[in-house]
């Protein structure tokens, strides 16, 4: 194909980065518009991909490849298969939400949607790369928009957060670093999907390849994040602008379960089997442990973001219980995860700046001053606990059903059974955040607080019926996933 | 039939609440009826659809009809199709809950006339929509064919529940009885889907029919299938409210009158009776489920009775009474097959219902309130109402020949075969059933009207009528009346068998007339439970219309009894107070929360504190003379020689 769509997909959020940082002069609304048209324009490529995608085929679709630095076998290689697709038309397709989300924007525009732009194109890199340099570089990027976003954008403690957001992936990355360099030094390659099909333990090396299979994992672990590496999270989802995240908590930490399926469990399927004892029972800790201490939160942005650490555990699960089930369940909640926390955010940073609060105790009554908004947390709180009829219940349910039957190891059954308990855990504080802000006789001191105007509607609703469309037929979905995860298992 | 008629029978309400929630509701006014009249033409679609298939299901050979399933989801082997079974467990579920919602929906137009919660955004569009949205779920749970769809649907009945017991929002204590409920049954439904996940990964199917064969067979056999069906009914004892699960239904009550008589009376919490009717065999081949099904049926049954014998809202007193029924109905499925167990669900939809809606027909003529200390006298001023909650109770306690009659009946009988000891408890359990209903009928419909909710503020669904007691409109008797005509009816169906042989359980004989009369001939069951009922309202009767004796002395004779039935046994204190207060919220989370804070992430801020505090020692000695860093290569060098002789 002489278009490089996948290129563009990535670059046109860049290019208006760019175009947005360097035009010296421009208004908000040049600002806006760019910044509307270019992920807009990302985001329809992303559907394109979507729709002509081979569901009958294994493997890479829509490659690129174009030699980048000869002399160590680094390429630009992209492309993207039933495992990274549907992440990659997540992020476009909430990269574009964002904006729409940002729209009110008001302090430093310029740099706020340059930064923003920035970040989808990052992402959507480490969706798309097959070189493992390519992917490190823009894993990298990543941390910097985000940095400056919370940093400048954010609210509370936000210079606390964003460097421990900053450090905490630093700290996870180095270690990357050290794993891809000892992978590259043994095998000689950065290519993903040979390093995939051979194998690394194949490889003779000074290095034990359970050594480099837990380098890599740290940094997958810390972003995922899995359990004891998660308390960067709430931190930076709770001061993060709304846009910050959505992004976060949509699109960015699913990079950690991506990575883990794509790196280690692709590269070491042999050592990753060998130590799914100890990632399941993090998982299952994560499920639990983050579904308590979400019930004890008593800010709306805190809670959502600890109610994450319970969600990405039962990603962790699926991808350590090793079934086509399992996994596909895995990827499948990432997606649900992204579209259902990401509305969560987008919905509790709405609240707040209708109702200029954010503390759970204190908002009450709402649902007379914002029906629209009531619904649509409504849909997004019961979603999150796991409704039949919206992705939440298919990506739990597949991913439970896999992992019981996976037989990964004697006993996961009691793994599973445990990590169900927290689809009561989460009844409890899906429901509890609800009824705090919306419900109870209307409060006087809100009765300035507006509902949804029509551009905020927009994003609404098309969270909405991705979720309910996922929800009824999410074959729409596994269709592909499941070819992504084939080979793997 | 073509099979999208079967499906349409559960397509009809999903449209209409399409249609509501999405073309009407942002463009009608919240007073407009039009959502209410699309809601009622749907189900009443249903309604006919139902009659026909029962019709079909009769003339089928053994009572089934084949309905191709629909592949919808495939990974691996995981393997979910949309599937129907159209049975005659189906159909007779089908033409229940089509007709009680059909009598709602057009009681609930008059009902909901003036809701005074029409100037807060709320009204007939979200009402309806809901109610249209819960009437497929039911449907779309009778008619599953598979685990997962059972599930599915199961799950969907429970919010409908909780959105409509939180209609009205804005009160505190309607939002919290619908997060209870919610939060309740999805205990239980923890259990069921661990039952689904054991049942999946043993058998590698979620579908029903399958199933069934696999137990009979014996295929599923053993421990796996003991706690298959132990999970299962786990689901059903939060569904249907049985003990430790019941305590969520009498503060479900918060909700709106036809809600409580749809949803919580007659439709959903039968649902998990349904589930354990469906799923029988599995039941029947393990002993210990069997068991259990029984232990906890029929002491529901008692339990939640003797807590209605002291309510004073006539609605909680319907409501203990649900759930004591509800506890019939499983013991008569454990003692006595699907048949006996369905049946007297089939019976008690329709009177319990009917009692429901005459509550809040009295309600409406008291002012809004459902306390009946406050009313008193209204056979009076409204002869229909009182004659359709007489014809209601009298069923209800079982007084032949009207439906509750046969169906308790057979579930006694069968107790009394299988379960002697559990049967003990329900025969007590009869007397008290007849006394509380009386009770309630003496207190509401008798002596001299007590001038009822005098203010409008703050009741439960105040319609902004002071207290005149009067007829409610024809739109809410007329269902009624029909409601009534099935009390009175519905039982006739098993009177020779038939509706056991349409189950599957043995054959139709003997002739209507013969059988109506003979079943006392039989044995002396009959008249000994009938004459127990009687004795029941006519202890009321003493008491509360008579009143030779008084009920304050009685009440104070047996104090503690009084106190500790009128706080519920203090379960609710238990569960909310101690479990999920202290023990949970308050200790296990809490120390969860100071571990995340001062252990988690203490450990990553002291990495923090330490790597700086470390730099601001090591940083002092950067003090820029030369002799003291000659000083430290010196030192290295030393080091590095001395490691050489060592090691080298």
């Amino acid at each position: 194909m002489d278009f490089n769509i996948l290129s563009a997909i990535i670059f046109l959020p860049m290019l208006g980065a760019a175009l947005v940082a360097f035009i010296p002069g421009l208004t908000r609304n040049w600002i806006r518009g760019i910044s509307f048209t270019l992920t807009l324009a990302s985001f329809a490529l992303a559907i394109t991909v979507f729709v002509l995608f081979d569901r009958e085929a294994t493997g890479i679709q829509f490659e690129e490849m174009v030699a980048w630095i000869p002399t160590i076998n680094a390429n630009y290689h992209v492309g993207v298969d039933g495992l990274s697709m549907p992440l990659m038309v997540l992020t476009a397709f909430l990269g574009f939400m964002v904006v729409l989300i940002s729209w009110k924007e008001e302090t430093r525009v310029r740099e706020y949607f340059a930064w923003l732009l920035l970040l989808e194109a990052s992402i959507l890199g480490v969706f798309c790369s097959l070189d493992l340099l390519l992917f490190f570089i823009f894993w990298e990027i990543e941390v910097i928009p985000m940095y400056f976003l919370i940093a400048v954008w954010g609210a509370g403690r936000k210079e606390y957060s964003s460097i421990k957001y900053v450090l905490y992936t630093l700290f996870g990355s180095a270690f990357m670093l050290v794993g891809i360099l000892t992978v590259y030094f043994t095998t000689g390659s950065l290519n993903m999907i040979e390093l995939a099909q051979n194998g690394v333990s194949a490889y003779a090396s000074a290095i034990p390849a359970t050594a480099m299979f837990f380098l890599l994992i740290i940094g997958f672990a810390v972003k995922l994040p899995v359990f004891p590496l998660h308390t960067w999270l709430p931190d930076a989802h709770t001061d993060a602008p709304t846009a910050g995240s959505v992004m976060l908590a949509g699109s960015l930490i699913k990079m950690g379960g991506y990575g883990m399926i794509r790196i280690c469990v692709a590269f070491f399927p042999d050592i990753a089997r060998e130590f799914s004892v100890l990632f399941v029972t993090l998982a299952v800790i994560g499920i639990i442990y983050g579904a308590a201490v979400t019930l004890r939160q008593t800010d709306m942005k805190r809670m959502i973001a600890y109610s994450s650490v319970s969600h990405m555990g039962m990603v962790l699960l699926g991808i350590f219980a090793f079934s086509e089930v399992s996994m596909s369940g895995a990827v499948l909640q990432m997606v649900s995860h992204g579209l259902l926390t990401g509305l969560l955010f987008a919905m509790a940073g709405f609240t707040m700046h209708s109702a200029h609060e954010r503390d759970l105790r204190k908002l009450g009554g709402l649902a007379r001053q914002m029906p629209v908004a009531t619904v649509v947390f409504s849909i997004a709180g019961l979603g999150s606990l796991g409704l039949p009829m919206t992705s939440g219940f298919v990506a739990e349910f597949v991913t439970f059903t896999g992992s019981f039957s996976s037989g990964a190891f004697n006993g996961i059954q009691v793994f599973v059974i445990v990590a169900a308990i927290s689809v009561v855990l989460a009844a409890g504080y899906c429901l509890w955040m609800l009824q705090r802000i919306f419900y109870g006789p209307p409060q006087e001191q809100f009765n300035h607080a507006h509902d949804a105007d029509t551009m905020e509607k927009v994003y609404m609703f098309a969270f909405v019926i991705l979720i309910i469309l996922i929800g009824v037929y999410p074959a729409i979905l596994t269709d592909i996933i499941k070819m992504g995860i084939a080979p793997l298992v | 039939m073509p099979d999208i008629l079967y499906w349409l029978i559960f397509l009809l309400p999903v449209i209409s609440f399409g249609i509501i929630s999405v073309l009407l509701k942002p463009f009608v006014s919240n007073e407009s009826k039009l959502p209410g009249y699309l809601t009622i033409l749907c189900i009443a679609g249903s309604f006919v659809l139902s009659c026909m298939a029962l019709n079909e299901v009769m003339n089928a050979p053994h009572h089934e009809i084949e309905v191709h399933q629909i592949e919808w989801l495939l990974i691996g082997n995981f393997n979910f199709s949309v599937s129907m079974i159209m049975d005659s467990l189906t159909a007779v579920m089908l033409l229940a809950v089509t007709f009680v919602s059909l009598m709602v929906q057009i009681y609930s137009l008059g009902y909901l006339h003036k809701d005074p919660v029409n100037t807060i955004d709320t009204g007939f569009p979200r009402y309806y929509a809901w109610m249209s949205l819960f009437t497929a779920s039911m449907l779309g749970l009778v008619i599953a064919g598979n685990l997962l769809q059972m599930f599915i649907f199961w799950e969907m009945v429970g919010v409908c529940s909780y959105l409509l017991i939180g209609f009205w929002f804005h009160k505190p204590s309607a939002a919290n009885a619908a997060k209870k409920a919610f939060i309740v049954t999805r205990l239980g439904d923890f259990g069921f889907l661990a039952a689904i996940l054991l049942i999946f990964s043993k058998t590698g199917t979620f579908d029903t029919v399958y199933l069934r064969e696999m137990a009979i067979a014996g295929t599923l056999a053993g421990t796996t299938l003991t706690w298959a069906a132990i999970g299962i009914f786990s689901g059903a004892m939060g569904k249907s409210a049985q003990f430790p699960l019941h305590v969520w239904l009498p503060d479900a009550m918060e909700g709106p009158t036809p809600v409580s008589a749809l949803i919580h009376s007659a439709t959903m919490v039968s649902a998990g009776v349904f589930l354990v009717a469906r799923m029988y065999p599995l039941f029947e081949h393990s002993t210990q489920a069997l068991q259990t099904v029984a232990i906890i049926g029929g002491f529901t049954a008692i339990f939640a009775a003797s807590m209605g014998l002291v309510m004073n809202d006539i609605k909680r007193v319907l409501a203990y009474s649900t759930i004591s029924q509800l506890g019939f109905m499983m013991l008569g499925l454990a003692a006595g097959g699907v048949a006996v167990g369905i049946f007297h669900l089939f019976t008690h939809a329709f009177f319990k219902s009917l009692l429901f809606l005459g509550a809040g027909s009295v309600s409406h003529a008291s002012g809004g309130t459902f306390d009946m200390r406050k009313m008193g006298g209204l056979r009076k001023y409204m002869p229909w109402t009182y004659s359709t909650f007489l014809i209601g109770s009298l069923a209800l306690a079982g007084i032949w020949p009207l439906s509750g009659f046969w169906s308790k009946d057979e579930i006694l009988a069968k107790a009394l075969e299988n379960q002697p000891i559990i049967f003990v408890l329900a025969i007590i359990t009869v007397f008290m059933t007849a006394f509380y209903m009386f009770r309630a009928i003496f207190m509401t419909f008798g002596g001299e009207f007590r001038g009822g909710e005098s203010g409008e503020h703050d009741s439960h669904d105040s319609h902004g009528h002071s207290a005149h007691p009067h007829e409610s409109p024809a739109l809410m008797v007329v269902p009624m009346i029909l409601l009534a005509i099935l009390a009175i009816i519905a039982g006739f169906w098993n009177v020779t068998g038939d509706f056991g042989a349409f189950m599957g359980h043995g054959e139709a004989e003997g002739t209507f007339m013969g059988n109506l009369v003979g079943i006392f001939t039989h044995s002396a069951l009959p008249l000994i439970s009938l004459v127990i009922a009687l004795a029941g309202i006519f202890l009321a009767y003493a008491m509360y219309s008579a009143k030779w004796l008084s009920p304050e002395k009685v009440g104070n004779s047996m104090k503690a009894l009084y106190t500790l039935l009128s706080n519920k046994y203090y379960f609710d204190k238990l569960y909310e107070d101690i479990i999920v207060r202290k023990f949970l919220l308050g200790w296990v989370f809490a120390g969860l929360q100071k571990v995340d804070t001062n252990v988690v992430d203490g450990a990553v801020n002291g990495v923090a504190s330490s790597t700086a505090s470390t730099g601001n020692v090591t940083r002092k000695w950067e003090t820029g003379q030369l002799q003291l860093y000659g000083l430290f290569i010196g030192i290295g060098i030393l080091a590095i020689i001395i490691c050489l002789f060592i090691f080298g």
